[in-house]
């Protein structure tokens, strides 16, 4: 029996269970997939916005300025990649700086400090890139750019660490109600707890119809990336958006914290994640209106993910109205990531409403993780003399070495999967993108647990990457 | 008149061979591509290289090829006999692994050293 | 401190290290990333190579083979397991391995790290992205030194040689291979490889086609080819849709440089590989570079050739030989590059190899070499000039002396 279930192990399941985990109650986190952050938190653009976006007034508005401060807060403690790189939004004609004025005021009114409008000459000057059709931009210079992955795994590994249950794997396909008392029913097994927390993402309006009425309803939107080499990383310093219009949000530049380049997205309605020809020919051509020489033939990756829409227009942050002691945080499109932490904060303060919330004498809120390419010398020499596997290195592109990669195959939440390796390490997201470390990751993956080569997935379950053993009889 | 590329070495001649005058070749560099070429036509054949199963090693796969050419056709046949086949290390570059390969006469050799 | 540190123990490293020792230098060293020698030669359990070295067919590990029995027994030193994180202009290398973080000083470095596979991203291939989608290296490797198979119906994108092989190879094994696509209207492999990979086991090669969807969740369930016009634009209308669980990548390879670029060493932006002269020497001086890290070969017995090259470079290097200026070689747009792209004065050799590729396909042709001033210094005669192979003419040291200034390299069709 636990107080309370969270269904959903993305960025918001995670912050979630990161604050409920400071205080003396059971908590169970419920994934359906063999990882944490396998929907829209892996795939997105990974800025931290700073606010000037959302309409006042809204809790889009509310949740963004307070998360951005407390997102910025947690990759200090958690040690996860976070650069405050600022942003620009450009315009490149007079709808446009009608634009760029009213996103200052806005700005100003939620409460974005240091906005800043720039005429043509200023802007060009920071970012010499830019298509010289540039008339001006609103500069944010507490914009920032995450790794959303590694905050969702350090969020929940902390967790762990306080005593929460992440039950991997496990699919919620039956919620039922008695005495008070939820019964949450997967594909694996049953949990029961007196609160449930829906943080299902673009799940979530099933999730909740699973026991309670339609309340809301949340339609999918892709967004496709391409996701550049280092080699492009200087095209821009800042991430820079193009001004919202009615054709669409726009799409952005801006570098990564992994020191990539990473352009996108489009908005098309779909349920899949499967990128297409046209959405890459549009967001490309869309990009290059804002950097006009980006290189494409440098591009390591593409991606989609999708953006939970919900039919209110704002988030979702409230107790079901038909189902008591049931917390809906849904439909959190931009700015999801951004928010999450406030929306955490948010289930803390409703269960508060709810019983008293003691804090524990003891908990853990801070992590700290080697990344062997970001010590000295000297700490690199220390760490070999003490396990030589640091000094192996696997993924060349990233510098990962052996230790790293066994270190995230042990940690908190085990990696199951090449895929979940690199997104604990590193190892397998640069230039080659796994073509020279994959095996050699799946080599490790077996010999550190214990399975066949067969049973090694690149991602998801069923994304085996071996059919068969040759020559045997 | 039959036209060919020679596979007899990297450099890929474009050959012609003239089946009404003996299997002549032209268009050749050298006398592998008139060996070639004839061949091509009366009886073709390939060597045969693929992996074999190796024990007592923390190697899985032996590489290994066929010393000689063989009958193109008998390519399936040969690839069966091999996938049935365990050969324990050590081995030596060059040591015989399987004999007589699908009855072609030649035998199947190791290409490379492992422990 | 080394005479020479060769990064890299490919056919490249390998080559270069026994012609080092043939030349009588003392202190050579190789780094070798794997914990064996051979480099990628140890998955090319083909045949196809050695021809021009050993004068006799040999495969993949029977040519690294050949070469580990020749620096047995020689001062070559070998370090395996080992990285080098950095070079830099005072020939520093710094290294990683089991014992540490460590810094060794040279006089001379050979730049052997070869090439990485160029893929899916570099492309953009649409559609899912589950599990099924390999470069051919990559497959390659799980189904020779590993003992697994990747996939059992496939879907081969380019025409590259190793996707060729990588065809036959599974067609051996057992699988099916129902197309090979290719985006250029040429392919990019061997001519031969065509006929022993495709033709032999009557795999169809689509030119001037490219994948335009791949579906499945979770592991690839389908794939959509489109033929593409001139401009590589997928024509709709022409899709043709093949069910299938992988897909290999042979889209091509690109030099590994990294090391380079940190180091300061200029590169070209048409090979991606470093600038090199006649003897393979970068702009550093004291820093050489062979194989595929200066521009991709299609045959190993090239890259030896090249190795040799650069070991006699830095032999001549070491003996304090003065370089006072030097020719530089541009092309006409139907020729991607030349290596060297730069030859020091004065002339010391009796012949000068020069390499190239072309962009399209050739039938009888002509090769000139012109000067400055646009007098002919040379013209080579060919039946044929293909993409797929690398092209070589050779220039006399009595024809580079009557040319004044640069020269161009062009073609010109019979």
């Amino acid at each position: 029996m636990f107080d309370v279930v969270i269904i959903g192990a993305g960025i918001v399941g995670c912050s979630a269970a990161y604050y409920l985990s400071q205080y003396d109650i059971r908590v169970c986190v419920l994934e359906a997939a063999n990882d944490v952050s396998m929907g829209t938190t892996k795939a997105n653009s990974a800025i931290v916005h700073a606010g000037y976006d959302p309409e006042t007034g809204t809790l889009m508005a509310k949740h963004n300025v307070i998360g951005a401060a407390l997102t910025k807060e947690l990759c200090r403690k958690l040690d996860v990649p976070y650069k405050e790189c600022g942003a620009m939004v450009i315009g490149f004609d007079e709808t446009d700086l009608n634009t760029i004025q009213k996103l200052y005021d806005r700005g100003i009114r939620n409460g974005v400090e240091q906005l800043q409008i720039l005429n043509r000459e200023e802007t060009l000057k920071l970012e010499p890139q830019l298509s010289r059709d540039v008339r001006g931009c609103l500069l944010i210079p507490t914009s920032a750019i995450i790794a959303p992955w590694e905050l969702a795994m350090a969020l929940m590994e902390t967790a762990v660490r306080n005593g929460v249950q992440l039950k991997l794997n496990n699919r919620v396909e039956a919620i039922s109600k008695k005495d008070g008392v939820f019964t949450v029913r997967t594909n694996a097994d049953e949990y029961q707890a007196k609160y449930i927390i829906n943080a299902a993402g673009v799940h979530s309006d099933k999730v909740h119809e699973l026991i309670g009425e339609k309340e809301f309803t949340i339609t999918t939107v892709k967004g496709e990336y391409y996701l550049l080499d280092k080699s492009e990383s200087s095209r821009c310093q800042r991430t820079i958006f193009q001004c919202p219009s009615a054709v669409g949000k726009g799409v952005l530049v801006s570098p990564t914290v992994h020191g990539n380049l990473i352009v996108g997205p489009n908005a098309v309605d779909s349920d899949n994640v499967d990128t297409t020809y046209e959405g890459l020919q549009f967001v490309k051509k869309r990009a290059q209106r804002s950097i006009p020489f980006i290189a494409f033939g440098e591009n390591i990756r593409n991606f989609a993910g999708l953006r939970a829409k919900n039919d209110r227009g704002d988030f979702i942050v409230e107790e079901s109205r038909s189902v008591p002691d049931f917390f809906n945080i849904a439909g959190i499109m931009s700015p999801g990531l951004t928010s999450a932490p406030s929306l955490g904060l948010a289930a803390v303060d409703w269960l508060k409403g709810k019983q008293e919330l003691v804090k524990k004498d003891s908990y853990c809120e801070s992590r700290k993780k080697i990344r062997f390419n970001e010590l000295s010398d000297e700490e690199k020499n220390e760490l070999i003399k003490k396990d030589p596997r640091y000094g192996r290195i696997i993924c060349r592109c990233m510098t990962v070495t052996e230790g790293e990669i066994v270190d995230a195959i042990h940690g908190v939440i085990p990696a199951v999967s090449i895929d979940g390796v690199k997104r604990r390490c590193t190892a397998g997201m640069g230039r080659c993108q796994g073509g020279f470390c994959g095996g050699k990751v799946a080599e490790i993956l077996v010999r550190e647990r214990g399975i066949s080569p067969l049973e090694v997935l690149q991602d998801q379950e069923g994304t085996n990457i071996l059919v068969k053993e040759l020559k045997v009889k | 008149m039959t036209e060919l590329i020679c596979i007899g070495c990297p450099r890929g001649c474009h050959l012609k061979v003239d089946e009404e005058n003996d299997y002549a070749v032209t268009g050749n560099n050298c006398n592998v591509g008139a060996e070639y070429g004839r061949n091509e036509l009366i009886n073709p054949t390939r060597t045969l290289t693929t992996t074999v199963r190796l024990t007592n090693s923390v190697h899985h796969s032996l590489p290994v090829k066929s010393a000689h050419p063989i009958p193109k056709k008998d390519l399936f046949k040969a690839m069966e006999e091999l996938n049935g086949i365990e050969v324990p290390a050590p081995v030596k570059c060059g040591d015989v692994v399987y004999r007589n390969v699908a009855d072609s006469g030649v035998d199947v050799i190791a290409t490379r050293d492992l422990d | 401190m080394f005479d020479v540190i060769i990064i890299g123990g490919g056919p490249a490293g390998l080559a270069a290290a026994r012609k080092c020792c043939e030349e009588g230098l003392e202190k050579i060293l190789i780094i070798e990333r794997d914990s064996q020698l051979g480099g990628i030669l140890n998955q090319c359990i083909h045949t196809g190579f050695g021809v021009g070295i050993f004068h006799e067919e040999l495969s993949g590990p029977e040519f690294a083979h050949k070469y580990i029995e020749m620096l047995k027994g020689t001062r070559v030193e070998v370090m395996l397991d080992t990285m080098v994180l950095e070079i830099n202009k005072d020939k520093e290398v710094t290294i990683i391995n089991h014992d540490g973080y460590q810094k060794l000083q040279t006089k001379a470095i050979i730049l052997a790290m070869g090439c990485r596979e160029r893929s899916r991203g570099a492309i953009a291939t649409p559609g899912s992205r589950g599990a099924g989608v390999y470069t051919a290296g990559a497959a390659q490797r799980y189904i020779n030194i590993d003992g697994y198979m990747v996939g059992k119906r496939v879907v081969i994108l380019g025409s590259g040689d190793i996707g060729l092989i990588m065809a036959r190879r599974m067609t051996l094994e057992g699988a099916k291979v129902l197309a090979c696509v290719e985006i250029n209207p040429y392919s990019g492999g061997l001519p031969r490889n065509i006929v022993q990979c495709l033709n032999d086991f009557d795999i169809p090669l689509y030119l001037s086609h490219t994948i335009t969807k791949i579906e499945g969740e979770n592991r690839v369930e389908k794939v959509t080819i489109s033929k593409v016009d001139e401009r590589f634009t997928p024509i709709p209308g022409t899709e043709i849709e093949f069910d299938c669980d992988t897909v290999l990548l042979s889209i091509g390879l690109v030099p590994e440089n990294e090391l380079s670029k940190v180091a300061g060493i200029q590169l070209d932006k048409r090979t991606k590989g470093p600038i090199v002269y006649e003897n393979m020497e970068t702009s550093i001086p004291g820093i050489f570079a062979c194989g595929n890290v200066v521009h991709v070969h299609d045959l190993a017995d090239n890259v030896a050739m090249e190795a040799e090259r650069a070991a006699q470079g830095v032999s001549d290097y070491l003996k304090g030989c003065e370089r006072e200026a030097e020719i530089s070689l541009s092309t006409t747009s139907e020729i991607g590059y030349t290596v060297p792209q730069h030859i020091h004065l004065p002339l010391d050799k009796d012949r000068y190899d020069i390499f190239f590729r072309v962009r399209k396909v050739f039938g009888p042709a002509y090769i000139l070499v012109k000067d400055q001033e646009g007098n002919q210094i040379a013209r080579f005669s060919r039946q044929y000039i293909i993409p797929g192979t690398m092209e070589k003419i050779t220039l006399p040291k009595v024809l580079l002396q009557k040319g004044k200034g640069n020269l161009t390299v062009s073609i010109e069709e019979k």
